[in-house]
């Protein structure tokens, strides 16, 4: 596939993908905490106020609660909104509506009402923004049957994601790591059609290394890092959380026959074990050594540098047990 | 419990609307009181509340809606459901759980739904429906519909963050919805005197930049009256609350023993019964004839029998189907 010359930052693929909504659907609009005057937290809409004008783009009061239950009423009503909650924190606030109501109104009316809403926020720690504004909880939202979950993790992602989902009659949620917006890189030309498959981003026979969201990319520095010493790892992009590509993660256990899990969300009733529970159910017989995982530590994520980075999975960590895991310590 | 004192006579509406409302509330409350015996056979299941004191909101709101108005209830909705045009068959066959009710049997008497009624439930979390109307309002606003947004609650959800959140909004905003508080003075068995601090729910509102009514909610009259009023406003986009007092004469639900009421309060309210007193009105003023009154029990009587012969010929959805409508079936678009 080619690329664009043109190379662009993460948070700057959400707004084009931003822009491009607004741009090709009236419906369309988008509402949050400082998004219109400020720019947005992350700066991630910045300019947008000023090109589509504050009916589509609504600064909203700080009420998670009521502006994204009003989000489900609108979409309810005809439109296509885009809510941005600032932080996967403060989506806990809203978790009634997004659970009691964007999740269960389809089912619970029979088929009658759909919402087609998407909630962006970002996620995941590493800013030493502390144990308020710096947790993964993806995993979480991925367990609520009536939710889409999707975990951009590439540029391509961050643009092509958003515009699927609004095209989607049912609530989606988009995962952004905050780790992300400044990553640079270049857009490739074609446009990756479906979110909802997971992608083998480094092909390998040894081992998978099974991911998303930020960690993608330790998990790629770890997969480099081990070819040094002989060791083919492959990595696997999830992307969606909720539904699951099955198909992907077991053909991968079928050519390696090794995983390790990385996931900056808890390990206990995490995302993780879901993920270890499918292998089982699916692949137990296909492998060489039980699945393992590397998760964040079990604490709220603390504001110091040295321990926030030590409460995160860490490329050396990765490298360390996927020698164990096929048995070559280097 | 003093509530609102017998107002000085409210306006009688023409007399054709003051029959429709009266027929109305007559229809809610048989249909209320068919649910106890339908409930006790152990047909209806799950938690049942029943609106029978309250029906005069119901009517007096709902009857003034046009068709693209959209209706947001609580879990005490059969009567909202009922005037909004939901067939009583529908709802009936709901509550036993078929697939012929207005939900294929998947909500329940908390969960009535009518997308062609624009009657969006039917919600069961106190305050959830609030922000709800604010964003289907958004949406008439944004999509230059002429259309109004009603909300109803009871004052217990005046305690909740999405009560305030949601005022704020609909008031920063200028959106076209109108909130309905029931105050029926008790959140399930919590007197308003020990959950609301204050000047009580109108003054909360305003607050807001809400601006609210507050009218005898027993008297149909009187609420058609008012919400005439408040639905001009906010379809003109002034955003408005109406709160009318009024009374629960059953059980919070079919699990409350009534520990803490009196009997003689709930008999103090009972004189106020806005179906028989309205019923008194109008032959007092000769828009209704006894007889004529009687021909409306038959009919109501002749509705409620088939609804309940039709929930009861009600097919269940095949198991199969459990995992249908998690996710919308009909194509993006």
């Amino acid at each position: 596939m080619s690329e664009s010359s043109v190379e662009i930052t993460y948070r700057e693929a959400v707004r084009e993908a931003i822009r491009e909504a607004l741009l090709s659907d009236d419906r369309v609009f988008l509402m949050g905490e400082d998004v219109g005057h400020y720019g947005g937290c992350f700066a991630v809409t910045k300019g947008l106020l000023a090109e589509f004008g504050p009916e589509r783009i609504r600064d909203t009061p700080l009420s998670e609660l009521a502006f994204v239950g009003a989000g489900i009423g609108a979409a309810l009503g005809g439109l296509r909104p885009i809510v941005e909650i600032m932080t996967v924190n403060f989506s806990l606030l809203a978790l009634d509506p997004i659970l009691n109501t964007a999740a269960t109104l389809c089912h619970m009316s029979g088929g009658q009402f759909s919402v087609p809403l998407v909630i962006r926020m970002a996620t995941g720690g590493g800013k030493q923004l502390a144990a308020q504004h710096s947790h993964s909880l993806e995993g979480w939202f991925a367990h609520i049957p009536g939710l889409v979950i999707l975990v951009p993790a590439t540029l391509d992602d961050a643009r092509g994601m958003l515009g699927w989902a609004l095209m989607r009659p049912d609530p989606v949620l988009i995962f952004e790591n905050q780790t992300l917006y400044n990553r640079k890189g270049h857009l490739l030309a074609e446009r990756d059609s479906n979110p909802l498959q997971a992608r083998v981003r480094r092909a390998g026979s040894d081992l998978t290394l099974l991911t998303y969201g930020a960690c993608l990319y330790k998990a790629l520095d770890a997969a480099d890092e081990l070819a040094t010493s002989g060791i083919d790892v492959e990595v696997i992009d999830l992307r969606s959380l909720r539904p699951l590509d099955e198909q992907t993660i077991i053909q991968s256990v079928m050519r390696t026959h090794r995983v390790l899990i990385v996931d900056e969300g808890w390990r206990s009733g995490g995302f993780s074990a879901e993920l270890i529970a499918r292998i089982m159910e699916r692949a137990f017989f296909e492998l060489d050594a039980p699945v393992q995982r590397i998760c964040s530590a079990e604490v709220p994520l603390p504001y110091a540098a040295h321990l926030e980075q030590a409460a995160l999975p860490q490329v050396a960590k990765i490298v360390s047990i996927a020698r164990e895991m096929v048995g070559n310590h280097g | 419990m003093s509530g609102v004192s017998m107002t000085s006579e409210s306006t009688l509406p023409p007399p054709q609307v003051s029959r429709d409302l009266l027929r109305q509330m007559l229809r809610v409350r048989r249909f209320e009181e068919e649910c106890v015996p339908q409930y006790q056979a152990g047909k209806i299941r799950g938690f049942l509340h029943l609106y029978i004191g309250e029906e005069a909101i119901a009517a007096g709101v709902i009857s003034r809606l046009e068709p693209e108005d959209s209706v947001v209830g609580t879990y005490r909705e059969h009567g909202h459901a009922l005037v909004r045009g939901v067939s009583a068959k529908a709802i009936m066959a709901e509550m036993f759980g078929k697939q012929e009710g207005c939900a294929r049997g998947r909500g329940g008497s908390m969960h009535l739904f009518d997308a062609a009624k624009r009657f969006y439930g039917g919600n069961a979390i106190v305050g959830g429906g609030i922000p709800l109307a604010v964003g289907l309002a958004l949406a008439d606003k944004l999509l230059r519909r002429r259309a109004v947004a009603v909300c109803f609650f009871g004052e217990g959800a005046v305690a909740e963050g999405a009560f305030h959140e949601s005022l704020n909004l609909a008031a920063l905003w200028q959106l076209p919805v109108l909130f309905v508080c029931e105050n029926n003075h008790y959140a399930m068995g919590t007197p308003e005197r020990i959950e609301l601090a204050g000047r009580g729910v109108s003054a909360k509102a305003e607050v807001h930049g809400v601006r609210a009514r507050t009218v005898d909610g027993m008297d149909v009259a009187a609420v058609w009256g008012a919400a005439g009023e408040a639905l001009a406003e906010a379809r003109s986009g002034q955003p408005t609350l109406l709160e009318c007092s009024t009374y629960r004469f059953r059980a919070h639900s079919m699990f409350d023993a009534e520990l803490y009421r009196k009997r003689e309060e709930v008999r103090s309210w009972e004189e106020r019964d806005p179906v028989r007193t309205f019923a008194e009105r109008l032959m007092a003023a000769g828009v209704l004839t006894p007889s004529e009154w009687g021909l409306w029990e038959q009919e109501v009587a002749a509705e409620l029998a088939a609804a309940v012969a039709y929930a009861d010929a009600g097919t269940i959805e095949p198991v199969e189907d459990l995992q249908r409508f998690v996710y919308a079936e009909e194509t993006a678009g």
